[in-house]
């Protein structure tokens, strides 16, 4: 038995309607998706067993293997992939990720409630054969069908809502017992089309809130792994349980948002900017996260495909020419030190956000003088002021990606993304985007984004800080695991070594 | 009353243990390294106790010295004040409760049951919440809630008094009720209410340390005792002078909270018996 | 005595309603709702959410519906969980806490009187002090801290038991010490308290200078009344291993509804915290009643005629 510790615990194992990074784990195991993820993280066929794009990347037609079985035994077709992508648009369902495939022809009127989910673009011409036609090019798309939320779903599941511990999947494995906040036991699915190549007859899925509990339960022998390490206890982990840690890139961005709506960040960039050179990242990265994550002199991640990094000159500067022209910013802005800037950091309730703003608000104090106040704010007033922009100065944010795409980063950004809590409104970033997400050509998709990314820097609406890492503990009798980039694992790939 | 019983030194000893850690609560932060939020970004973080830093330093280099001693006057203040709030209206509520006793104490206890069955936490939440965390706030909310048990303890103890010979002499010779409950109820108290404070105050520096365990405590850069212990056990097999600094001023505050009181107790007593 | 419990029963109805509707109107009016999430739902999709669990009402309708569903004995669907009912949540999850709480108030009120009442009986002596000081530690420790040694040195460094989880008895010793220690310390110190003063009594020296055994005058006579604080103090004792349950079932990773009510509280899951609002609330109310019951008992004096 394979026992994994998974952070909160899932709200819903409805394929459409759960969210989060714990649920997703569990979905992978219970769906299949048309398409999969290999260990490394490359695009796999899954349920499908090729596809081809059509119509100059308009359409994707997809073939599904013969033969495909619910967990419960009976028929797995076309049908019920078009009938699971029609419920993650429906608005009915109310899905969390219904606008991952907007891009689906008549998605965005399907969401509003416009038209009907029937007359999204989605076609099974047989059993067996799936085509699924765009609005606009989606190069992405093979990934995203990876995705939990693009799972099929069960006819009978349509109509009646089932138990929570009681759905069909057409996974590697099947939910064998849910006790809330306890354990999610999966056993072997028999009708599994690739059954035989399973090595684990059971995993465990258990809640481990508390990432010092979780510890002490893995050191204890309880997990084989982790869902992430205490950063407070990395230099321990280091020495004791070395080579058992993994540390990979992830894609998700920690950054400061800055409320441009409102002064003294409104119309002020210079200012913004001084803020910005005054972080010293290598600091953060190294010395409060024990290289449990890297620098972000940038917001989108590196690693991310047909994409690189756009860091600002100055982030190659020694630390005291960046301070100094920091300083000088921070006057041309119009503030000395007999007249001081002041500002309040807004974070929600965790011990690496707060560490983070103390040093930050340091930071900012040592090199300009600033007078920083710490706001923490408890999760869901803080997501409530920060969706306001009226009370908010600086704030903490992050951005985690669903899918492998710099688009997907870039877009949150825009002056009408719903998560734009800065308030950033650029017509020249916005038609950049426009024109990237128009375009099938990763070149020139690639330059426009970067072009994009370059532009925002400079103005500053966000102050990166760095990139996420993914960590887990992972015990030597584990075998297959690999990093990769959307710390995605499947345990159907995984081996357990036998003592 | 003489002045003899309280110059014993079981009065003495944890009083002056008390006053050498309010003094240094007090004038510690001057004699520190450095102040209790200066970060050095040079040094090495999470170091060990030094010349430099007698208590080492914590896991974002700030001098922990300093944050025990300024950590130190929150704790303090959390456990006078709300000690204070809780005493005064406990003891009220529940002698009055006790003494009149029949349609009067069950009002009186319905509404304490319905406060306790507020649940605290929640309530606790809530208020920050709402009002943000001001320190006043805390202050207020844990004071408001501690009272609770002292009303319960005192108004069982006066209901044991009111059949005392005593108590029915003052009533036979014509005593009102308020002066029979200043005059005879409340300084009958004394002992089991000199207990109840002496468990109060631990309690609400321990309430404002679970508040920061849920991360609704003081405001940082601000600290207190129970917010250092809090951080410090998170790391207590790496840096363990972390934890064992503020959690000894802690325990030693409160014990010699205790023994104060236990010997204030007796020191009370012996005249009236 | 019927009629008493008759009254004290009829006014738990009001004092649940009382603490529901303050617990209901205080939710509704901090900021942030059920659905707000770190990706934020289209505009569309979370009105169509508020609409189905009537979120787009006003407050006071709301409650009247909830308050329509309660005499139904319906405590409502839970938002934060999909497809689960507030009830099987209590259902599943009280079993739990009540199993590691009446471990841990069994352990400290036989621990702390047993403990209290052999300090009293050796009053200033090194044991009392010994004691004494050891309750005092274990008052003075919170229980986060106590939690992840009791795991360090049982779990890792003896191997004895989990370090967490919850599967067979095992599991619930660690909880209900590490819940019951600083109770069994407050329990100790009223015991030893009162019992000193009873011993102080004029008819205990009386009895004593009759020539009775001490541990007779003890056990026999002094120990009931001396035991009336205590029984005072077990009200808030259960309130407080209630609270206390929130960190223990954290740390422990324990299915109870301790962790519940902070989660559906910081979650805004209304439903549930008013479930779980409603249950402790009976719970405290129905133990308070009981010690009252025991108060009556043991001191005839109070009992109403």
């Amino acid at each position: 038995m394979l026992t994994i510790g998974n952070g909160t615990e899932p709200e819903s194992l409805d394929p459409q309607k759960a969210t989060g990074v714990s649920a997703g784990n569990v979905l992978r195991d219970l769906y299949e998706g048309l398409t999969g993820l290999s260990p490394i993280g490359e695009v796999v066929p899954a349920a499908a067993e090729s596809w081809q794009w059509q119509a100059d990347g308009q359409a994707l037609r997809l073939q599904l293997r013969q033969g495909l079985r619910w967990s419960n035994g009976d028929r797995l077709t076309a049908d019920d992939y078009v009938a699971g992508l029609r419920r993650l648009l429906d608005p009915a369902t109310a899905s969390g990720y219904a606008n991952l495939l907007v891009a689906i022809a008549h998605g965005s009127e399907v969401i509003a409630g416009r038209a009907p989910p029937s007359t999204l673009g989605l076609r099974a011409e047989d059993e067996r054969t799936l085509v699924i036609e765009l609005d606009r090019p989606l190069p992405n798309l093979p990934a995203l069908l990876a995705h939990p939320a693009a799972s099929p779903i069960h006819p009978a599941e349509l109509t009646a809502n089932p138990k929570p511990e009681a759905r069909i999947g057409n996974g590697a494995y099947r939910l064998a017992e849910w006790v809330l906040q306890s354990r999610i036991t999966l056993v072997r699915n028999r009708h599994y089309w690739n059954d035989s190549r399973t090595a684990i007859g059971e995993v465990r899925y258990l809640p481990t809130e508390d990432l010092n509990s979780e510890l002490k339960r893995y050191r204890a022998g309880e997990l084989d792994v982790t869902t992430s390490v205490p950063a407070s206890q990395a230099r321990w982990i280091r020495r004791q349980l070395g080579p058992e840690l993994h540390v990979a890139t992830y894609l998700g961005s920690y950054f400061y948002g800055l409320n441009l709506t409102r002064p003294p960040f409104a119309g002020n960039r210079p200012l913004r900017q001084a803020l910005s050179m005054a972080i010293d990242r290598e600091v953060i990265a190294t010395k409060v996260l024990h290289d449990l994550a890297a620098p972000a002199w940038s917001f989108i991640p590196p690693g991310i495909r047909d994409y690189s990094p756009q860091a600002p000159d100055w982030a190659r500067w020694p630390r005291s020419q960046r301070e100094s022209e920091a300083r000088r910013l921070y006057a041309e802005a119009g503030y000395s030190i007999a007249k001081p800037l002041s500002v309040e950091i807004r974070y929600n309730t965790s011990d690496d956000h707060k560490r983070i703003a103390v040093v930050i608000a340091a930071m900012w104090k040592q090199v300009l003088g600033a007078d920083v106040k710490l706001v923490n704010e408890e999760w869901k007033v803080f997501l409530q002021h920060r969706r306001e922009r009226r009370d908010t100065q600086a704030f903490r944010n992050t951005w985690i990606a669903d899918s492998d795409d710099a688009l997907g980063f870039a877009e949150i950004l825009d002056s009408r993304h719903p998560r734009n809590d800065s308030g950033y409104a650029d017509a020249g970033y916005d038609a950049l985007l426009l024109e990237a997400g128009r375009s099938n050509d990763t070149v020139v998709r690639r330059a426009k984004l970067e072009a994009a990314e370059r532009k925002m820097l400079d103005d500053a609406p966000i102050l990166p800080i760095y990139f996420y890492a993914s960590k887990h503990l992972v015990k030597p009798r584990v075998e297959g695991w690999q990093d990769n980039i959307l710390d995605w694992h499947y345990s159907k790939d995984l081996r357990l070594r036998a003592h | 009353m003489t002045s003899a019983p309280l110059l014993r030194p079981a009065v003495v000893v944890p009083a002056a243990i008390l006053l050498a850690i309010v003094l240094l609560v007090v004038a510690g932060p001057w004699l520190a390294a450095q102040p209790y939020d200066a970060i050095d970004f040079d040094a090495d973080w999470g170091a060990a106790p030094s010349a430099a830093h007698p208590f080492g330093t914590d896991d974002l280099g700030r001098d922990l010295f300093a944050r025990v001693c300024v950590g130190g006057r929150l704790s303090l203040a959390v456990g006078f004040v709300s000690t204070l709030v809780s005493l005064v209206i406990g003891i009220a509520w529940g002698a009055v409760a006790g003494w009149f006793g029949g349609r009067i104490d069950a009002l009186m206890m319905r509404i304490v049951d319905i406060l306790y069955a507020l649940p605290f936490m929640f309530f606790v939440i809530l208020l920050m919440v709402l009002f943000g965390r001001h320190w006043l706030l805390i202050f207020v909310a844990i004071g408001a809630v501690s009272w609770l048990d002292m009303a319960r303890i005192v108004r069982g103890q006066t209901l044991a008094l009111r059949r005392q010979p005593f108590i029915d002499a003052a009533v036979v010779s014509g005593l009102g009720d308020a002066a029979i409950l200043i005059r005879h109820v409340v300084p009958n108290l004394l002992g089991v209410v000199i207990v109840c404070a002496t468990l109060t105050i631990p309690q609400a520096i321990l309430v404002e340390s679970f508040l920061s365990f849920l991360g609704l405590g003081i405001q940082e850069p601000a600290t207190s005792w129970g917010a250092l212990v809090n951080d410090g056990a998170r790391a207590m097999e790496t840096t363990p002078w972390g934890l064992i600094f503020p959690a000894s001023f802690l325990v030693l505050t409160l014990l010699a909270f205790n023994w104060l009181g236990d010997a204030l107790r007796a020191a009370l007593d012996a005249p009236r018996r | 005595m019927l009629s008493r419990a008759a009254i004290r029963l009829l006014t738990a109805v009001p004092t649940l309603l009382v603490l529901v509707g303050s617990s209901f109107f205080l939710m509704h009016a901090a900021p942030g709702g059920p659905f707000d999430s770190e990706r934020s739902l289209a505009p569309e999709i979370e009105a169509r959410l508020a609409a189905q669990f009537h979120l787009d009402e006003p407050a006071w309708m709301q409650f009247g519906r909830y308050l329509g569903s309660l005499l139904h004995g319906d405590l409502g669907p839970s938002l934060q969980y999909e497809g689960r009912s507030v009830a099987s949540l209590i259902a599943d999850g009280a079993p739990v806490s009540a199993a590691v709480g009446m471990a841990g108030l069994l352990l400290a009120l036989i621990g702390g009187v047993a403990i209290g009442a052999v300090a009293a009986m050796r009053r200033d002596g090194w044991l009392d002090r010994g004691l004494m000081l050891l309750a005092l530690l274990g008052l003075s420790l919170p229980s986060y801290v106590v939690a992840p040694l009791l795991i360090l040195v049982f779990a890792l460094g003896l191997d004895w038991l989990p370090a967490g989880g919850w599967d067979g008895p095992a599991s619930l010793l660690l909880p209900a010490v590490a819940l019951a220690l600083p109770q069994l310390a407050a329990i100790a110190r009223l015991t030893r308290g009162a019992l000193g003063d009873v011993l102080a009594a004029p008819w205990i020296r009386t009895a004593r200078a009759k020539g009775l055994p001490e541990r007779l005058i003890v056990f026999r006579h002094a120990l009931k009344p001396a035991l009336l604080p205590v029984l005072s103090w077990l009200g808030p004792a259960a309130a407080g291993l209630m609270t206390g349950s929130v960190v223990v079932e954290q740390v422990f990773g324990i299915p109870g509804i301790g962790r519940y009510f902070v989660q559906g509280a910081l979650n805004r899951d209304y439903t549930l915290v008013l479930g779980v609002v409603l249950f402790y609330g009976a719970l405290v109310i129905a133990f308070n009643f009981l010690v009252d019951l025991a108060y009556g008992a043991l001191d005839p004096r109070t009992r109403l005629e």
